[in-house]
C-alpha cells in the first residue's frame, strides 16, 4: 500500500497508545494496526504463552441484536436462519462460535455470539463487518434492531496470568469459565466481557468504551506480566491453537464440514435435530454431514525446518504433477519450535499421519497430516 | 580485505579470488527473529543478483541475492542449526556462503560502508 493510501485508514483508540510503545504501524482490514512491537513476533508469542499478551482487536465488528418482542429466544431464533449453531440454546451469560454461511453452503464469516440475557452481542472479523451488519439487516430486520457498536474498543488479554493481571484492576472476573460472557466492570469502566480469545490460552476478550480504552490498557500494561503484542504473534498463536483465520482457512468457498467445523455445528440444527436446516446452504451443508465432504481441512507438521506458508501446492508424493491441495496458513510455531501449517487436502488423504508434499521454492518437502490444535488449549473449562 | 554492500542488503567480503556474503545487521533488524536459514548447494554456480538462499522469520521468508556471480565453495552449516546467529551477529559468525570470484568487474557496481550507511539511513 503506498504511503498516501495511510490517511484513509482507520485508527483505533488504542493508535496513540501502539505509537508511543514503538508498535510498527501496518494496514490491516482498512486499519492502521501493530504487527509487532519492539519485542518482536517470537517474544511476543512466548510471553503470551507464559505471562499475559495484550492484543488491540478493536478493528473487528461489535453488533447488537436486539429482538422487537423483547424476547431474546425470538432474537435466536432469527440469527438461527443465517448460521448453522444452536443459538437458542445459549443461555444467558453464555458465548458461542458460529458461521454466518451462503446459499451454496460456504461461509461468509465466522462469529462469536454471546446471549446478553435480553439481546445477543456478536463479535464479527474487521474486513467483513459491513457487509455482516448488511446481512443481518437484510434478513433480520422484521424481528430484530441491529445496533453497530462503533465507539467500543476491544481488547483480548490472553495467558495464565490473566486472572491476576485484572483481579489487579477490581475485575471479578474469576468466577467466569471459557466462554461465559456478560457486562463486568473492569476498573470501574462498563465493559462486556467474555472468557475466550485466539490463542488457545486462558484469556479474556474486553470489549470497553472507547473513551476508557487508553486509560484501561494504560492501567494494564503496568503490571510488567502484560506487554502489548501484534498481529503478527497473533496469527501465530492462533495457528498454534489449530484456530482458522476467516479468508484464508475458511471462506466462501469452504462449507463448515470442509473447514473440519462439524464440532460447531450442534445435533439440534443437523438431520433429525429439533430445528434441523432452515439456515442458508443447508440442503448442501446437512448432505455433507451424512455423506462426507470431498475435501478437508486437515493440520501439517513439516518433517524438516523449513516453514511451509500459505500457498504452497499440496502433493501426494515427491513427484506428481498434480497438486492435491492446498496451503491456507502456514509458518514457524515459536511454542513448538517448528514450522506449523493448515490446509485442504482430499478427505481420503485427511487421516492423522499420512505423508504428504508441500511445493516449496521448486523442492517438495515431507509433511505429516497432524492434530490441531498443536499445542494444547488451556481454556479454563 | 574489503567489505562491500548491496541495495538488498547484502554484505560481501573480498578476500583474494574469494567472496563471503551474508545480511547485514540492518536486515537482520528489520527481519525480526530468525528461525530458518536455506544455503545454497556447495558446486551450485550462481549468477549476480540469482536467489542464493533463504532466511525466515516467525511472519516472512526473504531472498538472499548473490551479489556477484561465482561459485559456491563452502556454505555456513552452524545457521542451519542455530538461524538465530543471523540476529546476534549477522557481520561475523553468521556469514551465509563463500563464492569464488568469476568476474571481479562486477564488485564496482557495490557501495562501500559509507555509500550503504546513507542507503539505511
Amino acid at each position: 500500500m503506498l504511503a498516501s493510501d495511510k490517511s484513509s485508514l482507520k485508527r483505533t483508540p488504542l493508535h496513540a497508545l501502539h505509537v508511543a510503545r514503538g508498535g510498527k504501524m501496518v494496514p490491516f482490514a482498512g486499519y492502521e494496526m501493530p504487527v509487532q512491537f519492539p519485542a518482536g513476533v517470537l517474544k511476543e508469542h512466548l510471553h503470551t504463552r507464559s505471562a499475559v499478551g495484550l492484543f488491540d482487536v478493536s478493528h473487528m465488528g461489535q453488533l447488537v441484536l436486539r429482538p422487537k418482542s423483547g424476547r431474546v429466544e425470538d432474537a435466536a431464533l432469527a440469527l438461527e436462519r443465517l448460521v448453522p449453531q444452536d443459538i437458542v440454546a445459549v443461555a444467558p451469560g453464555r458465548q458461542r462460535y458460529a458461521q454466518f454461511t451462503n446459499e451454496d453452503g460456504g461461509i461468509l464469516d465466522d462469529l462469536m455470539v454471546a446471549n446478553f440475557g435480553d439481546h445477543l452481542f456478536l463479535v464479527v472479523n474487521a474486513a467483513c463487518k459491513a457487509e455482516d451488519e448488511a446481512h443481518l439487516r437484510a434478513h433480520l430486520s422484521d424481528s430484530c434492531v441491529i445496533d453497530a457498536l462503533s465507539d467500543r474498543a476491544l481488547i483480548a488479554l490472553q495467558g495464565p496470568k490473566v486472572e491476576s493481571a485484572l483481579a489487579r484492576l477490581g475485575a471479578d472476573v474469576t468466577a467466569m469459565k471459557f466462554m461465559d460472557a456478560g457486562p463486568r466492570k473492569v476498573a470501574g469502566f462498563d465493559c462486556f466481557v467474555s472468557r475466550s480469545g485466539y490463542t488457545g490460552e486462558d484469556g479474556f476478550e474486553i470489549s470497553v468504551p472507547a473513551a476508557q480504552a487508553e486509560a484501561l490498557v494504560t492501567m494494564l500494561l503496568q503490571n510488567p506480566d502484560v506487554l502489548p503484542i501484534g498481529l503478527g504473534a497473533r496469527d501465530s498463536l492462533r495457528l498454534e491453537a489449530g484456530l482458522c483465520l476467516y479468508g484464508h482457512d475458511i471462506d466462501t468457498t469452504t462449507t463448515p464440514v470442509e473447514g473440519a467445523l462439524e464440532w460447531s455445528v450442534q445435533k439440534s440444527r443437523r438431520s433429525g435435530g429439533a430445528r434441523a436446516g432452515g439456515f442458508p446452504g443447508a440442503d448442501k451443508i446437512l448432505s455433507q454431514f451424512e455423506k462426507g465432504a470431498a475435501r478437508r481441512r486437515v493440520g501439517l507438521r513439516a518433517e524438516g525446518r523449513a516453514p511451509v506458508r500459505e500457498g504452497a501446492l499440496l502433493f501426494a508424493d515427491a513427484v506428481s504433477s498434480e497438486a492435491i491441495g492446498t496451503v491456507t496458513s502456514g509458518g514457524f510455531g515459536p511454542s513448538l519450535n517448528a514450522p506449523v501449517a493448515m490446509g485442504y487436502l482430499p478427505t481420503a488423504l485427511a487421516k492423522n499421519g499420512t505423508q504428504v508434499f508441500a511445493e516449496v521454492r521448486g523442492q517438495r518437502l515431507p509433511l505429516q497430516v497432524a492434530p490441531m490444535p498443536f499445542v494444547p488449549n488451556t481454556y479454563k473449562r | 580485505m574489503t567489505t562491500l554492500f548491496t541495495s538488498d542488503h547484502e554484505w560481501i567480503r573480498i578476500e583474494g579470488d574469494v567472496a563471503t556474503i551474508g545480511v547485514t545487521d540492518y536486515a537482520q533488524s528489520q527481519l525480526g527473529d530468525v528461525v530458518f536459514v536455506e544455503l545454497p548447494k556447495v558446486g551450485r554456480s550462481l549468477k549476480k543478483a540469482e536467489a542464493a538462499a533463504v532466511v525466515e522469520s516467525v511472519k516472512a521468508a526473504s531472498d538472499v541475492y548473490a551479489p556477484i556471480s561465482g561459485e559456491v565453495i563452502e556454505v555456513n552449516e552452524a545457521l542451519a542449526a542455530e538461524p538465530a546467529l543471523v540476529n546476534s551477529d549477522a557481520g561475523g559468525k553468521a556469514w551465509f556462503f563463500k563464492l569464488k570470484i568469476a568476474d571481479k568487474s562486477e564488485l564496482g557496481g557495490l557501495m562501500d560502508e559509507a555509500a550503504y550507511k546513507a542507503h539505511t539511513a
